[in-house]
């Protein structure tokens, strides 16, 4: 009977904390505190686990390298017979002297940063330099691949319009993304998926695209296809140099217009200050060439040049509809991802699936917990009313639980919620059935209810341990759904102990000793 | 009120033949099933693949849900009814993890509405890739393997009293796996390892009831894995979780029993250790039918009330519980009079009373 009152407090204190963190649920907004967060298996919505294929990070900027290594070579009048990617980000340059080794050895010694030489070798008439990008410099082009990735990303879909998105990076090159309540789901991935890598190329007007098609591209040029929805070989080819002259990096702006001729959208983009002095020094350069607005490897169109264009400004147009040119320009303006992205794992719920869990995680909640307390009313009268009014708290703690850390209800998080509740009980069987043995000793209901809680105290924590243990290591490997099972489940355990050995016996307490009843009702 | 009177006295340890013929059986048969499946039915939470699940709003035939998938490249896919005829509902299911990027919900959607003269609403799409399907994996049983870990410790710790013994025992048992682990052997095998080494400690260090308590987990596990498997049910990510539970609840049961042989042993030194066994059982047998049947009430309400995506949930847990509750009665227990050759007869450790 020690500290009766001061157990009165705790446990009316808990009680009152427990409600106050579980009121917004009900009706939002009464206070500061947030609602429970229901998962995207209850609400509806998309989960994407991204993979940054950072590996084409790295390429690219071997690619970069190599064309200003071509440019350089050209400068400084050395004569080189083929560049080619040599596996491992290395790069092989043969030269036609071998006196010229040292000269290019010294030229990456003091033009690029980012390379080393990996070797040189000069075997009758066959001179190779070898040159790859340092090892660290590497590793930090891939995680800054994933790091912008995650930011183009986050813009993109802060532009598309999507509530309280989670966006993060997991592990070295995935990012996972929970789109709540997203609808057309479809059109969430082309925007969050695609590169939307810019450029603006030359084509090659030199040479035939017939027999670069037959295969025989000329070197510095390659074949890209007009961008559309068919196959690749029912749409047009286009020789293209490799040769990128400006790219979306330099963008300021991309807006939606509609040509008022066709009553068609296409999409305008501005340049920087910087993107519209190389634009306008292309286009000074190139008069009556044709330059092809190249997106993702697709080209869009190969206006001819038909004077210098000053201001910085450039349309893009290819049979858009309006919402395909508003994504385009979202894209656009959020920027391109520095590496293409895979989908490797999508999770979607449609909200009415989610409305369906809902209520019938609902109704087998109801059905469960009603003929638990008909039960224990029925098998242990008094003692089991009070089991109920524990039971009832212990619901109330795990909502709080959930409140209070912020944590996800999900589907199997619900079905946490119905096995805590035919599994709190067993504490309260356990001590009832300990209590009984005591009183057929011949004890005093006070002496009994004493001695029962004292010896079943163990067991119920033993026996409770194990299934936190359980829960725990599910919470650590467990990922979505699962994870908001192991959450209630923990939850549930811990509230159980509590009302269990700590509620349950205050409330026998108040009976057997401040009331002192003679009768136990068990 | 009162189910399982106070004076009950089943001879359960006297009947223990017939509780090892029963596991028995039910092992050979499920390692059985689990041999002949080539392993559990993995779902696509772990092998990769793709599902949709589509309702229609009027009544279809499943040849022409398949018509449809057949137009857009989808003919290998698995359609299955998915909860009550009415709800015409289906699951399709295939192995690929299709890309689903670029209007694939759009693309079924209009091919499944050309064959089928019906509105199909897509409900859910889960794709896993191979990778992310690895990675699962991976995690699911390093989950399990954890589990026992942890929990076997815990009990040897608890039980024994001998924290040092169950702090060293842990030891090895990390010590060998990672010794294993360096030959980068799969981790099945592993856990198998592990399962081994710890049951040969036990045996070695004498710890009774931490090896009744993990022989009656490994049955318990393995039964239900079985079980669910000769069912045709299919292993995802809830189910692992399923599992855990079922390794922390249906110890629950042999904890009540353990704690009560222990208290038994003190109080009547003298008796056999038979007799004290069964006199603990049948003392205990109320709350292990009780605490069991309340869970299992409301298990069966999931199971019957709760949908179909938890269903199987549901499922995999009736199993276990009744597994656990019987393993707890017929497999922990009797594990001890096992254990009793070449051991000193189980003696009152200085642990607390309990119930």
């Amino acid at each position: 009977m020690k500290g009766y009152t001061w157990r009165v407090l705790v446990v009316l204190g808990i009680i009152l904390a427990a409600v106050v963190y579980v009121v917004p649920t009900f009706k939002p907004g009464i206070w500061p505190n947030k609602q429970i967060n229901l998962g995207l298996d209850l609400q509806g919505g998309m989960h994407l686990a991204l993979e940054v294929e950072t590996q084409k990070a790295v390429d690219g900027t071997l690619d970069r390298i190599q064309g200003e290594m071509r440019t350089l070579l050209r400068k400084e009048r050395i004569r080189h017979s083929r560049m080619a990617a040599s596996g491992d980000n290395g790069l092989v340059i043969g030269l036609m002297d071998a006196d010229d080794v040292e000269k290019v050895e010294d030229l990456i010694e003091s033009e690029f940063e980012e390379v080393t030489v990996r070797s040189s070798s000069s075997t009758q008439g066959d001179v190779n330099v070898e040159i790859a990008i340092m090892a660290e410099r590497a590793g930090q082009i891939r995680e800054q691949a994933v790091e912008q990735a995650l930011e183009t990303i986050r813009n993109r879909i802060d532009q598309f319009g999507v509530s309280e998105p989670d966006i993060r990076v997991q592990g070295e090159r995935r990012i996972l993304i929970q789109l709540p309540g997203v609808k057309d789901t479809d059109r969430a991935k082309e925007l969050i998926g695609r590169t939307a890598q810019l450029e603006f190329k030359l084509l090659d007007e030199d040479n035939s695209v017939q027999r670069a098609l037959e295969g025989q591209v000329p070197p510095g040029s390659e074949i890209l296809y007009q961008s559309g929805d068919t196959a690749q070989e029912s749409r047009r080819p286009y020789l293209v140099k490799k040769d990128t002259l400006l790219t979306g990096a330099y963008l300021e702006d991309a807006r939606v217009k509609i040509d008022p001729q066709y009553n068609e959208p296409y999409v305008t983009i501005d340049f920087d200050r910087r993107g519209a002095r190389i634009f306008e020094r292309i286009t000074a350069e190139n008069v009556k060439k044709q330059l092809a607005i190249v997106l993702d490897n697709n080209v869009y169109s190969a206006p001819v040049i038909q004077e210098k264009i000053g201001g910085g400004t450039a349309r893009i147009t290819g049979n858009f509809s309006m919402q395909e040119a508003h994504d385009l320009a979202i894209v656009l303006r959020a920027g391109a991802l520095p590496a293409p992205v895979e989908i490797i794992e999508e999770r979607t719920v449609g909200p009415s699936l989610g409305h369906d869990s809902i209520r019938m995680g609902l109704i087998s909640m109801a059905v469960g917990s009603v003929l638990v307390l008909l039960f224990m009313a029925v098998y242990y009268q008094l003692a089991g009313m009070i089991a109920n009014t524990a039971l009832v708290v212990n619901i109330l703690l795990i909502a709080a639980g959930l409140a209070a850390f912020g944590a996800t209800l999900t589907l199997p998080g619900i079905a946490g919620i119905i096995l805590t509740i035919g599994m709190a009980v067993d504490a309260n069987v356990i001590i009832f059935e300990r209590i009984r043995e005591e009183q057929r000793l011949g004890k005093t209901p006070a002496a009994a209810i004493a001695a029962g809680f004292d010896r079943a105290a163990v067991a119920v924590l033993d026996a409770n341990v194990t299934t936190l243990i359980a829960a725990l290591v599910l919470y650590q490997f467990g990922t979505g759904p699962v994870r908001g099972f192991a959450v209630t489940l923990s939850l549930g355990v811990l509230a159980s102990l509590f009302t269990a050995l700590f509620a349950c016996r205050l409330i026998f307490d108040y009976f057997y000793s401040v009331r002192r009843m003679k009768t136990l009702s068990i | 009120m009162e189910i399982i009177k106070p004076g009950i006295n089943i001879d359960f340890i006297g009947r223990r033949y017939l509780g090892y013929g029963i596991s028995a059986l039910l092992l050979i048969a499920s390692l059985l099933t689990l041999v002949i499946n080539a392993g559990p039915n993995f779902g696509i939470d772990f092998v990769g693949g793709t599902i949709v699940q589509v309702q229609f709003d009027q009544k279809v035939e499943i040849a022409d849900v398949k018509t449809g998938l057949d137009q857009i490249g989808l003919g290998g896919s698995a359609v299955q009814r998915f909860g009550a005829a009415e709800h015409n509902e289906f699951l399709i299911r295939t192995n690929d993890p299709l890309s689903t990027g670029d209007d694939f919900s759009g693309d079924i959607s209009k091919a499944l509405s050309a064959s089928t003269n019906a509105d199909p609403e897509i409900r859910r799409v889960e794709m896993v890739g191979p990778q992310v399907g690895e990675t699962l994996r991976e995690k699911a049983l390093f989950a399990l393997f954890y589990a026992l870990l942890f929990i076997t410790i815990y009990i040897s710790g608890r039980f024994e009293m001998k924290w040092m013994l169950s702090a060293a025992t842990a030891g090895a048992l990390i010590g060998a796996v990672y010794v294993f682990s360096l030959f980068n052997v799969s981790i099945p095998f592993l856990i198998l390892v592990a399962l081994i080494v710890s049951l040969v400690l036990f045996y070695q260090l004498h710890l009774r009831f931490a090896m009744g308590a993990t022989v009656a987990l490994i049955h318990d596990v393995t039964i239900t894995v079985g079980v669910f498997t000769l069912l045709g049910k299919e292993f995802s990510l809830p189910i692992v979780a399923a599992l855990l539970t079922i390794i922390g609840y249906s110890l629950n049961d042999t904890i009540i029993v353990f704690d009560r042989i222990r208290e038994n042993f003190r109080r009547y030194n003298r008796s056999s250790l038979e007799g004290n066994i069964n006199r603990s059982i049948n003392e205990t047998l109320s709350r292990t039918i009780l605490t069991s049947s309340t869970t299992l009430m409301v298990l069966l309400c999931l199971f019957f009330l709760g949908g179909d995506i938890i269903h199987d949930f549901a499922l995999a847990m009736i199993i276990g519980v009744v597994i656990g509750t019987y393993s707890s009665v017929f497999v922990a227990s009797p594990m001890l009079l096992f254990m009793q050759g070449g051991a000193s007869p189980v003696q009152g450790t200085a642990a607390p009373d309990a119930a």
